[in-house]
């Protein structure tokens, strides 16, 4: 059932209880868009969600085990922009509730027993710094001391600027770590959400050994500003999303919010390492 | 909260700089031919010094190094899948004799120049060329050498639609498996993962004047303070020149310069080069493979800052500081 506004109140309502959506235009009450997954009924647009609302979508329910809780960003630059970052960090954990912008832990997926990383965006737009590598390297790195299959879901801007050099090294860092996973056959799924651009995106996100997405999230490797600024153009409406980069070839599937969690556990449940496989026992 | 544990202290701990020149860990020993400690650089410039210096037009590009250090040298061409990137260059090359392949950015040092080399900024199919030879290299059990130079990776929507991302990361992760020596020198402008993609080294070199950073200090500027012109603060803020990414561990060693700089005397500057790369292929040689692929990972695994509590979970048995600081 679609709720609509009465006449010409629109924006007087309170607005923590409705959300418009920015596609269709429709407004949705918070209850029922948190009902179908964050998703408008009307028009199939897919909302950003937070890691904590990921993470019950995808894991069975309270199987979700989180490590390295606590770890959490210094400032190895003593980086000062409009304030100094760990203003903003700080300002990040109270927005977010989370320490950075990944969390990473055990989890049950179908099932299946998994090492799963959800990043957040509304921490700093997803940036990977020091943290977020070394999370995401550790998940990778108990993938491969358990045999589990590893699920990293993306959602970032990039390398996090304020971690200079440090933050781009991350990228070699998690890739090493998935190097090993990949010799040692266990499964790695790379889910990209909307955003997933720059330095996630040009690391882990385009590695999976499956490689899937939700509808109309902007994947990309470049941001519009620095396109803009560097070769003086923009690009094209449609460039950078979920369908463009599945018809150039470089994701396997789109698949829709709800479908998501099944889908995962479909492919996991097929590629996992199973005992008793002499394939494995390398 | 958690951070009632003073980051100076961390940050004195951990130092990010406090480097053991040649405490056989598999860190770069003094070896006379690059810089590992900034205590004993004769002076720094400032970061925007640097960043004019990486980027003067006449600084020795990656062919005019090659021409002088990798002598003779053939070029290699094509991606074998869609077309020959001139932003990159590769070949099989020799360094005082010693057969090798070499990938590299090129700049060029006209305008001219310049638009035929895309100013530096490669497209997927240069990075799949650069895959494509780093798997020759491997093939043949010659070492690699990567020469960056570039402002970033080419950005426009020709690169988007053939999988820019993609082509980076696959280059990284050829890289981090790479059953041969690696040595990578950034000559001029290291341009974040467009550079990072011929970056992943058995040991990571900078000529002296040599910046390397996660975004440019004008894109820095434009997305920090909403003005390009910044540029110099931001330049100041990312810590990118030569001696900040030795202090940070990004770098392992760098490579003098002549004095005024490498474009005042090219000879001299690929003479510098030609030797250091020399006494790190001479080091690296001497390793087996699973050794130099386990120091690979090592040198990668250990780099960032965090602060973990101390009754943090209990895996990894040894804390990340200690581990950090190798004890």
């Amino acid at each position: 059932m679609r709720l609509r506004l009465p006449f010409g109140r629109r924006k007087e309502l309170p607005s923590h209880m409705w959300t418009q959506c920015p596609d269709c235009g429709e407004m949705l009450f918070n209850k029922q868009l948190a009902r179908n997954m964050s998703v408008c009924p009307k028009c199939d647009h897919h909302f950003k969600i937070g890691a904590r609302q990921r993470i019950e979508l995808l894991a069975d329910r309270g199987s979700f085990v989180e490590h390295d809780a606590e770890l959490a960003s210094a400032d190895p630059l003593g980086f000062v922009d409009s304030k100094p970052y760990p203003e903003r960090l700080e300002a990040a954990r109270v927005k977010s509730g989370n320490k950075d912008a990944v969390l990473t832990g055990t989890a049950r997926i179908g099932g299946i027993d998994v090492e799963l990383a959800v990043m957040d965006f509304e921490f700093i737009g997803g940036s990977m710094g020091s943290v977020v590598g070394e999370k995401v390297t550790r998940a990778a790195e108990r993938a491969l001391g358990e045999r589990r299959p590893l699920v990293v879901v993306s959602a970032s801007g990039g390398a996090r600027m304020q971690e200079g050099t440090l933050a781009l090294m991350q990228m070699a860092k998690v890739v090493m770590a998935l190097g090993r996973l990949a010799d040692a056959g266990i499964p790695y799924v790379s889910v990209l959400t909307d955003p997933t651009t720059g330095g996630v995106l040009a690391s882990y996100g385009s590695l999976g050994d499956l490689v899937l997405a939700e509808p109309k999230a902007l994947i990309g490797f470049s941001g519009a500003r620095v396109t803009d600024q560097t070769i003086g153009e923009r690009l094209p409406a449609g460039f950078q999303r979920a369908e463009f980069v599945l018809e150039h070839g470089f994701i396997d599937q789109v698949v829709p919010r709800a479908q998501l969690k099944e889908r995962i556990a479909f492919f996991i449940d097929t590629l996992r390492p199973r005992p008793g496989d002499v394939r494995w026992s390398l | 909260m958690f951070l009632k544990d003073p980051i100076a202290t961390i940050r004195g701990g951990v130092g990010l700089g406090a480097r053991h020149p040649a405490d056989g860990d598999g860190r770069v020993p003094a070896d006379g031919f690059v810089i590992v400690d900034t205590s004993t650089l004769p002076e720094r410039v400032s970061p925007w010094e640097a960043v004019k210096l990486a980027r003067e037009p006449h600084r020795p590009h990656a062919l005019d190094v090659i021409e002088r250090a990798f002598s003779p040298f053939q070029e290699l061409h094509g991606d074998r899948s869609f077309r020959d990137d001139p932003a990159i260059v590769g070949g099989i090359g020799r360094l005082a004799g010693r057969p090798l392949v070499v990938v590299a950015q090129q700049k060029g040092a006209s305008t001219e120049e310049n638009i035929q080399r895309n100013f530096g900024m490669p497209h997927p199919e240069g990075y799949r060329k650069a895959i494509r030879l780093y798997r020759l290299a491997e093939r043949f059990h010659l070492p690699l050498v990567t020469l960056i130079d570039t402002p970033g990776a080419y950005p426009g929507p020709e690169a988007e639609e053939r999988g820019q991302a993609e082509a980076i990361a696959r280059s990284i992760e050829v890289m981090t498996r790479l059953r041969t020596p690696i040595v990578a020198v950034v000559l001029g402008e290291g341009g974040s993962g467009g550079a990072l993609a011929l970056g992943v080294g058995d040991a990571v070199l900078a000529l002296q004047n040599a910046i390397y950073s996660v975004i440019s200090p004008e894109g820095c500027a434009a997305i920090l303070w909403r003005s390009a012109t910044e540029a110099e603060r931001a330049a100041k803020a990312l810590k990118l020149a030569g001696p900040d990414l030795l202090e940070l561990g990004v770098v392992d060693g760098l490579i003098p310069e002549p004095p005024g700089g490498a474009h005042s005397d090219h000879d001299a500057t690929a003479a510098s080069i030609q030797s250091a790369v020399s006494a790190q292929l001479d080091r690296l040689d001497r390793l087996p493979l699973a050794d130099l692929l386990a120091a690979r990972y090592e040198r990668f695994r250990r780099i960032g800052l965090v602060i973990e509590p101390s009754e943090a979970t209990p895996p990894p048995k040894r804390s990340w500081i200690k581990r950090v600081l190798g004890r």
